[in-house]
């Protein structure tokens, strides 16, 4: 396992958070995904064996949760609000939007790996419908000519890296 | 009538320029002035305000906060925990995310007067894992409490120590069921437990007594110690009383949060006068007025609710209280406070079909009635609002509905039937009328599924 240092002294600091090892199974989930991007079956190994668990117990908890995902996804992540409050808004033009500027199916990474759409369920943010996250930031009253303009900008953004 | 105003108690700094959720900015506010005041109380004398003060859970049951906590195993010689339910799922409820990110402290607060209430040590916050920014926040809050001696080893030397942990969810509405939150917290899947034996006040985390209570409930009990349990009892209405925050989404002029005193607003006021009413040209159709989850009312339809001495009174949609017992009473729920408007643009079996995929999509798949019910309501829905719709699809739909409620671990098979049983009720003409081949084009409004 190629962790970074301080994702390595995080896991530390979490587990004494909890009187029970197991219970840390989320927490360090999180952050090899933050650091590696996805949890490979290494990664899951090595919680378990961390925590001193079977890999099945890690492995169960990886499978079930939509949030960990089990290979890498784009550079940016797009999470457009499926449910009912965004949808009546128009959330699903904009995920269609989307899915037009990246040429890129729900589900999928873009050809260039830049980025990844998914259609969630509820954000949490009704009133200011419909709702997306681009990593880890809400972006409100996403109709689809925002949508083109978010677009823009994280493809300025993959283009100043380059 | 007009409506009343609003009444901002929890939501009181909530947008208010200036206001910041570091730990200077709440002192500067009279920060933490109530944890001094509970640590001088005895804990029984706080549990007995909080029961006189008639404060109903905020996450959905509506259950009384001041009961959940005299159920709580006192006996058993093993740690109570305190559980905060962060993770904010019922679609249409967007209150805590605000409290979380623009006034941790007072949920802090709330944590630590209802910590030492319950002789609770170790307290732990489940927010849910699309709140990445809120649960920074809430780390940082500790920390700078901590450092101020209001959370931690002998809090303001009054001898008390109470440690908080922020714990991430990872994407999944069932870890809102409190025994699912729990078994997730454990780092388990989050498989609901089956109660009796597993009531958290006496089973709980860790096998040990478990208090769990909404973000906005444990915000409210910093309130009561503040004015006293029987000055909390005269906010709102007999039987529902303090504040609420109401949230409403969809097709209004004006969506948003607001907090009334609780039965003192009528939908109609909330929706009309607060919200702006319908879009321009439009008119209202369907609510649903308590999360996703609660039954849906027909803008239009009347109730006849009986009164306390047995004589029966008529009540028009737009006249019911956003009360837990009205709500109730008219066959619905007060919920999460979740209300979400729909009006005439919109077909319902598309607005079905896109909740069905939500609880599809969310059920656990521990009950088998659930799992393989949700995933058929979705399948029936989807077909239908993708050209192969049949006459007999509405009955097939009430058919599986029917199997799944009452039969299941959790509360879970009730939110994921309810929405079909209530829809098909209210707007069964629009199941038995819908175009059933993909030559007729589909109800012209905004896709929905």
């Amino acid at each position: 396992m190629n962790l970074k240092p301080e994702t390595l002294q995080r896991i530390e600091e979490v587990i004494p958070h909890y009187p029970v090892a197991r219970s840390a199974v989320l927490p360090l989930l999180h952050l090899i995904q933050e650091d590696a991007g996805y949890i490979s079956a290494e990664a899951a190994e090595w919680v378990a064996a961390r925590l001193g668990l079977q890999p099945i117990n890690v492995l169960e908890v990886v499978t079930f949760y939509p949030m960990f995902r089990q290979q890498p996804i784009g550079r940016r992540h797009i999470k457009v609000c499926r449910t009912l409050s965004c949808a009546l808004r128009g959330g699903y033009q904009t995920c269609a939007t989307f899915e037009e500027e990246f040429k890129v199916h729900r589900g999928e990474v873009s050809a260039d790996g830049e980025v990844t759409i998914e259609f969630v369920e509820c954000l949490a943010s009704c009133g200011t419908a419909p709702v997306v996250m681009i990593d880890d930031d809400l972006h409100e009253n996403v109709d689809c000519a925002r949508a083109r303009e978010l677009s823009a900008r994280l493809r300025a953004e993959a283009a100043a890296r380059r | 009538m007009p409506a009343p105003a609003e009444r901002r108690i929890i939501f009181k700094h909530i947008d208010e320029p200036g206001y910041t959720p570091d730990l200077a900015c709440y002192l500067r506010h009279g920060g933490y002035a109530i944890l001094r005041k509970a640590l001088a109380m005895a804990p029984a004398a706080i549990i007995d305000e909080v029961k006189k003060s008639g404060l109903r859970g905020r996450g959905g049951a509506g259950f009384g906060c001041g009961l959940k906590w005299s159920l709580v195993d006192r006996k058993s010689g093993k740690p109570i925990y305190l559980v905060v339910n962060a993770d904010e799922s019922e679609p249409g409820t967007f209150k805590d995310r605000y409290i979380i990110h623009q006034d941790p402290h007072q949920l802090l607060e709330g944590i630590m007067v209802s910590s030492w209430a319950n002789n609770v040590r170790q307290a732990y916050i489940y927010i849910r894992g699309e709140f990445p920014h809120g649960a920074r926040i809430l780390e940082k809050a500790i920390a700078e409490a901590r450092a101020a001696n209001l959370v931690g080893p002998n809090v303001l030397g009054s001898g008390y120590s109470c440690e908080i942990y922020v714990h991430r969810g990872a994407g999944a509405y069932i870890c809102g069921e409190e025994t699912g939150l729990i078994e997730s917290l454990e780092g388990k899947r989050p498989y609901p437990r089956i109660k009796p034996p597993y009531f958290p006040a006496v089973l709980g985390l860790y096998q040990c007594p478990t208090i769990v209570n909404n973000v906005e409930t444990l915000c409210h009990v910093k309130h009561i110690v503040d004015v006293g349990g029987e000055e909390f009892a005269k906010i709102g209405t007999p039987g529902n009383t303090g504040t609420r925050v109401l949230c409403v989404s969809g097709h209004v002029r004006r969506p948003g949060y607001f907090e009334f005193e609780v039965g003192r607003i009528t939908l109609g006021q909330l929706l009309h006068e607060v919200c702006g009413g319908p879009l321009p040209g439009r008119t209202f159709k369907a609510i649903i007025p308590g999360g996703s989850s609660a039954k849906v009312l027909r803008w239009g339809e009347t109730f006849t609710l009986k009164n306390k001495d047995g004589s029966t009174r008529t009540l028009a949609v737009e006249d019911i209280p956003m009360d837990f017992d009205t709500l109730a009473a008219c066959g619905t729920m007060g919920g999460s406070g979740g209300v979400i408007v729909m009006d005439d643009s919109v077909n319902m079996v598309e607005a079905l079909a896109n909740i069905n995929a939500f609880y599809a999509h969310e059920s656990c798949g521990q009950c088998t009635p659930c799992r393989e019910g949700s995933l058929w309501m979705k399948k029936i829905t989807t077909r239908m609002v993708h050209g192969q719709a049949r006459a007999e699809d509405g009955a097939l739909l009430l058919g599986v509905a029917d199997q799944i409620a009452g039969r299941t671990i959790c509360a879970f098979g009730e939110a994921c039937s309810w929405p079909t049983q209530s829809f098909l009720a209210k707007f069964g003409d629009e199941f038995r009328a819908y175009p059933g081949t993909k030559a007729t084009p589909r109800p012209e409004s905004v896709p929905l599924a």
